[in-house]
């Protein structure tokens, strides 16, 4: 790794806190667990980390261990993901439903 | 290794592009469905350009794991959400946590033990030194997140099972566990270091596994029930980091910015959450509050029936309801709609009163009285219902205790100093609750034994039907 790289990446990482902070900032009450749920369910990304673990294929190497620990990740990131955004939906659609009925 | 110009990073630009719109509408009400519908696109577009960037071996490894992880994941997932009763949602959610922050974890063992094991351990001194700096960190967040969201999710749920035995959930922190914690966690750096001094041994690797998985215990044991709102919104910032971790530990942009971002943004809920309740987050964390040890009930007030509080109700003008954790308990919001209901047929105003922390999550009982199809505009935030109390008839408390307790404005005890919505100066408070205990704070209610209180003991559901049909009698 060269040295310009990880500082692209540390920078990245700084820009990215800050971003969130300012995103959201003022949020009425009635989102905030959506929220929560949906941040929760972006914070699955780590799901792409999981696919490369759990394909010991793209290494050189194979250590069966290695991918076992990566597929229980890939399970827990998946049930994170898809299950984080399907009760974000749920919550949301009972609280748009409603001021559309209005 | 290296963050090399390859024409998959540009398929992640537009996940991370995804996920910044997601989380930005998704803090709106009117755009927030587009925004998780944003969020999740973005997700599929980096699975798609991770899986497409692979090549794929030989071998049960190299072909099933992915398609099975992947569905096996997605079903459990899919089924949990759709299934959940909405009262459950802040345990799932913590949950879910707790899942994402294992995941990042198991992701930085998995690629540890594997370096280790193949021999492909770095040897220029920056990339190793980032590798296993990142592993480190992402293994003690991780494995914390995952600990800590299971005691969180008991907490929530108040106690446990064991072979069909109900224990509660122990609350205990003296001051001197403070310093255990502070012990756990030079001792997780102390372990960091040593594994960069002798990478090849795996022990120190899991040695900081098992500490973490301690600290995250002893970090949430301490803290009350009462507090888990913040907990979550914590753990869940926590899991955004351990994901950014992951991020540098396999030199990903994508994983950087949307952990980091999640990690602000979970922050930034948090000291909401915090601010309602005029407490630094210094003190949730680290001052034992609320929970164990609860006062006995030494006072006695005679309930009220049904019947009287329909009789009283009958004829008012402006009646506010205001809702706790009761409620979500007894799933009772449709029978506190059909109560409102009656009440404007016969020309009276109902607002509901929304305390910032009831429930077990912030916005608890939005989405329970949004499913209850209570329109939105009649949910009134805490400051703004509070000037409006004073020209109420009728507060009908369900479910709440301290969020109502007057004591909160003598500044003294746990409760000293939390803004509360001031049911007591309504005209007539009536309290649905299930006895005369004292709520998560552990703190007796003054309301409860004044004059002008009535209260209908027994479960929520069940006294609301009941008072809905002493209404239709009248």
């Amino acid at each position: 790794m060269e040295l310009v790289t990880l500082i692209a990446a540390i920078t990245i990482f700084a820009l990215a806190i800050f971003l969130g902070f300012e995103l959201i900032t003022k949020v009425p009450p009635t989102l905030h667990t959506p929220l929560m749920s949906g941040a929760n369910a972006i914070s699955g990304i780590t799901i792409v980390g999981a696919l490369f673990a759990s394909n010991v294929a793209s290494d050189s190497g194979n250590y069966p261990l290695a991918a076992w620990l990566g597929f229980a990740a890939l399970v827990l990131a998946t049930i994170n993901v898809v299950g984080g955004f399907a009760v974000t939906n749920r919550m949301l659609n009972m609280i748009a439903g409603k001021r559309r009925g209005k | 290794m290296a963050f090399e110009p390859e024409i998959w990073d540009v398929g992640y630009l537009i996940a991370s592009i995804l996920f910044i719109l997601g989380l930005k509408k998704l803090g709106h009400p009117r755009t927030a469905p587009t925004g998780n519908l944003y969020a999740a696109s973005g997700m599929l577009v980096a699975v798609v350009v991770t899986v497409a960037q692979m090549n794929f071996g030989d071998g049960i490894e190299g072909t099933i794991l992915i398609p099975v992880g992947l569905g096996v994941g997605g079903i459990i997932g899919y089924t949990m959400a759709v299934r959940v009763q909405m009262t459950g949602v802040p345990e799932m959610v913590a949950l879910f946590n707790g899942f994402g922050g294992a995941a990042s974890a198991l992701v930085a063992a998995s690629e540890v033990f594997r370096m280790i094991n193949n021999g492909t351990i770095p040897t220029d001194w920056l990339t190793f030194h980032v590798a296993w700096i990142a592993i480190g960190l992402s293994t003690l967040v991780g494995w914390m997140t995952l600990t800590g969201s299971l005691l969180a999710m008991m907490k929530l749920k108040g106690g446990f099972e064991i072979f069909g035995k109900w224990y509660r959930t122990p609350t205990w922190g003296p001051e001197w566990l403070n310093y255990v914690k502070g012990i756990f966690l030079i001792g997780i750096v102390g372990l960091i270091y040593m594994s960069l001094e002798e990478p090849g041994n795996q022990d120190y690797v899991i040695g900081i596994i098992v500490l973490s998985c301690i600290l995250g215990l002893l970090f949430v044991l301490p803290i009350g029930g009462a507090d888990m709102p913040v907990v979550v919104s914590l753990l869940n910032s926590l899991s955004g980091v351990a994901a950014a971790f992951t991020g540098f530990i396999i030199s990903n942009n994508v994983l950087i910015i949307a952990g980091s971002m999640v990690g602000a943004a979970g922050l930034v809920l948090t000291n909401i959450m915090c601010k309602a309740m005029n407490r630094r987050l210094i003190d949730v964390l680290f001052k034992s509050f609320g929970g164990s040890d609860r006062e006995k009930v030494t006072r006695t007030k005679v309930g009220s029936d049904p019947d009287e509080v329909a009789m009283i109700c009958d004829g008012i003008s402006k009646c506010v309801i205001i809702p706790g954790y009761g409620m979500a308990v007894s799933q009772c919001q449709h029978q506190v709609r059909e109560f409102a209901d009656i009440l404007e047929a016969n020309g009276c105003e109902v607002k509901y009163g929304i305390h910032p922390v009831a429930g077990r999550m912030p916005g608890h009982m939005n989405v329970l009285l949004a499913e209850a199809n209570v329109p939105y505009e009649k949910l009134i935030e805490m400051d703004r219902i509070n000037s409006e109390m004073g020209e109420c008839d009728v507060a009908l408390v369900v479910g709440a205790n301290d969020t109502v307790n007057p004591v909160a404005r003598s500044g003294e005890g746990p409760l000293a100093g939390m803004p509360i919505i001031d049911a007591d100066k309504a005209r007539v408070v009536v309290m649905v609750k299930r006895s005369l205990s004292v709520g998560y704070a552990g703190v007796d209610n003054d309301l409860f034994y004044e004059d002008k209180t009535m209260m209908l003991f027994g479960d929520g559901k069940k006294m609301m039907t009941e008072l809905v049909s002493s209404m239709k009698e009248l």
